[in-house]
């Protein structure tokens, strides 16, 4: 059996919740795994680890994306934030706070997806109907069918952005 | 997921040449959806993958003759949201919008979406044969579960589908795949850029390894105003179509003048029939032509079990999108 000599590593640096962070991986190091295993931000969760889930979703220059899918050696230079990096010290991103006031979540687990699904969709300007709102979030499942109140929390998001208060 | 090497590189004469270079095992990766998903379930094991996204093809730009180039590494979102494809071109638009999610659609790139594979169930499982996946070893899907699958243009050999929406409007649309590759540079009409499986199922494409997309053109015709896609799915959305058909009609009083359908989920490529197209020409848009267009499209459908359903599917849903976009 002929083995070939692959690089393992290679140091790479990462735009992360406003800071930059160096690392060394290799190559086949997804996001998701990178933002888990190696920076312990265990807020974003691997679900399905296939794009079927959007338990993963992160924000890349504040496009909503599956880290799952996402090799994190392809996301150098792009500023990439995390469930974490959503508040602002001790206060909640409007976001996660809608989440808490509609109690939109039961085990949790999808949350952190949901809210940076909802956070993207503020940024694409998006969501003007209620279809729209479902069509754009489908991309996020619960398992615990919370999505009645996610849906409510996200439809207030939207109406606050559309009035200007974000 | 194997061990691989990466590396980006900033030219298309690059990346074609280290493409060659190592003949074997290479791929390009633009957005990583289908190609990364893949590489989980050990379906694609390359050694050395090439990183298209620093290459000068992320732009959407007009073309001399009034039509759109829409460049390799573009996103889908990008594309659907641009504003000349949502004026000119809201078909694609509307294609590209109901496939995968909003997070899925933000990677994936146009180039990445006219290369991704069949989600035939075995072609994924290594567990099975499957002649796409590994020549020679069979096909599962003919005495398998084959709900998914085509009902025109299979073979023997293989009877998957294409799993693109967006291919199934840049059909219609008549748009052109431009590419690049060791022998230069080439220009491939959208009808011949997918192949149907024959004795080859392991080949989607007709373009030669190492080859890569650059841009994808659409001519200046978009039929913005009578136009449907129709994605027919087992839920309203994040679901790949059972049946989908993309109608475009050009309307004169109530002659058609142009009549374009191609339809995804039934075939190994959109399916369109120009020549049938052609007869329908200067007759009446009338429920009744278009039910016998419909005929025609589908005529040989052939169902392999689970997939039976699809051959009235198909021909109903040609009708109705027909219908919505007269309407429109
Ligand atoms: C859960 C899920 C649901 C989905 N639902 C839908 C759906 O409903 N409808 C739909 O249409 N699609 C759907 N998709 C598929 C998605 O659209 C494709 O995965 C995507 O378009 C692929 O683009 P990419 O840039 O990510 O390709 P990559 O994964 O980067 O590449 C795919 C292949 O294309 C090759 N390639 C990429 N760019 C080029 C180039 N420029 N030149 C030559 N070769 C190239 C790569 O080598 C690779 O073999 C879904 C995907 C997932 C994971
Ligand atoms: S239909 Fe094609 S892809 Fe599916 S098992 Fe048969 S050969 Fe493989
Ligand atoms: S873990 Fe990424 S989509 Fe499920
Ligand atoms: S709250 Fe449990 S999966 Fe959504």
């Amino acid at each position: 059996m002929e083995y070939k000599n692959y690089p393992e590593t290679h140091e790479i640096e990462l735009q992360l919740n406003g800071t930059s962070q160096k690392l060394t991986i290799s190559p086949w190091t997804t996001l998701l795994d990178a933002l888990r295993e190696y920076f312990q931000l265990t807020g974003t969760k691997k679900g399905c680890d296939h794009g079927q889930c959007g338990a993963c979703t992160v924000l890349v220059d504040g496009k909503a994306i599956n880290s799952c899918l996402s090799l994190a050696m392809m996301q150098q230079g792009k500023k990439i934030t995390t469930v974490e990096g959503l508040a602002q010290g001790e206060n909640l991103h409007p976001v996660q706070q809608a989440f808490i006031e509609h109690d939109a979540f039961q085990c949790g687990y999808c949350t952190p997806g949901q809210i940076c699904s909802t956070v993207g969709l503020l940024n694409m300007k998006k969501g003007n109907t209620p279809e729209e709102i479902r069509d754009l979030m489908s991309g996020n499942i619960c398992r615990c069918g919370a999505y009645a109140n996610i849906f409510k929390a996200v439809e207030e998001m939207v109406q606050k952005e559309v009035s200007g208060t974000p | 997921m194997n061990n691989f090497s990466l590396t980006q590189v900033d030219s298309a004469e690059e990346a074609v040449k280290t493409a060659r270079l190592s003949t074997e095992n290479n791929r390009y990766i633009a957005g990583g959806t289908n190609l990364i998903d893949l590489m989980k379930y050990r379906v694609e094991n390359p050694d050395h993958l090439l990183d298209i996204n620093r290459l000068n093809f992320s732009e959407i730009s007009s073309l001399p003759d009034n039509g759109l180039r829409l460049g390799a590494t573009v996103t889908n979102a990008d594309t659907a949201y641009h504003q000349e494809v949502q004026k000119n071109y809201p078909l694609l638009a509307k294609a590209i919008l109901s496939g995968a999610s909003t997070q899925l659609r933000n990677m994936a790139t146009d180039g990445g979406n006219l290369m991704q594979r069949t989600r035939c169930y075995y072609f994924y499982d290594t567990a099975t044969p499957c002649n796409k996946r590994e020549p020679g070893s069979g096909c599962s899907a003919l005495e398998g579960f084959n709900r998914i699958h085509a009902i025109l243009g299979a073979s023997e050999k293989c009877i998957a589908t294409h799993p693109s929406d967006m291919c199934v409007a840049l059909a219609a649309l008549d748009a052109t795949v431009q590419v690049t590759g060791e022998s230069g540079s080439r220009s491939i009409p959208i009808l011949e850029f997918h192949r149907l499986p024959g004795d080859h199922p392991e080949k989607d494409t007709n373009l030669e390894p190492g080859e890569l997309i650059t841009a994808i053109d659409l001519p200046e015709k978009g039929f913005s105003q009578h136009f449907e896609y129709l994605k027919v799915r087992d839920r309203p959305s994040y679901a790949f179509a059972l049946v989908s058909v993309a109608a475009a009609l050009e309307i004169d009083g109530s002659t058609i003048k142009d009549i374009r359908v191609s339809l995804g989920g039934v075939a190994h490529k959109p399916w369109r029939l120009p020549e049938v197209e052609q007869q329908f020409i200067d007759q009446q848009a009338t429920p009744q032509t278009f039910e016998a267009f419909a005929e025609k499209l589908i005529a040989g459908a052939k169902g392999y079990g689970d997939n039976d359903f699809k051959i009235k599917l198909a021909k109903k849903s040609i009708v109705r999108a027909l219908l919505t976009a007269l309407e429109k």
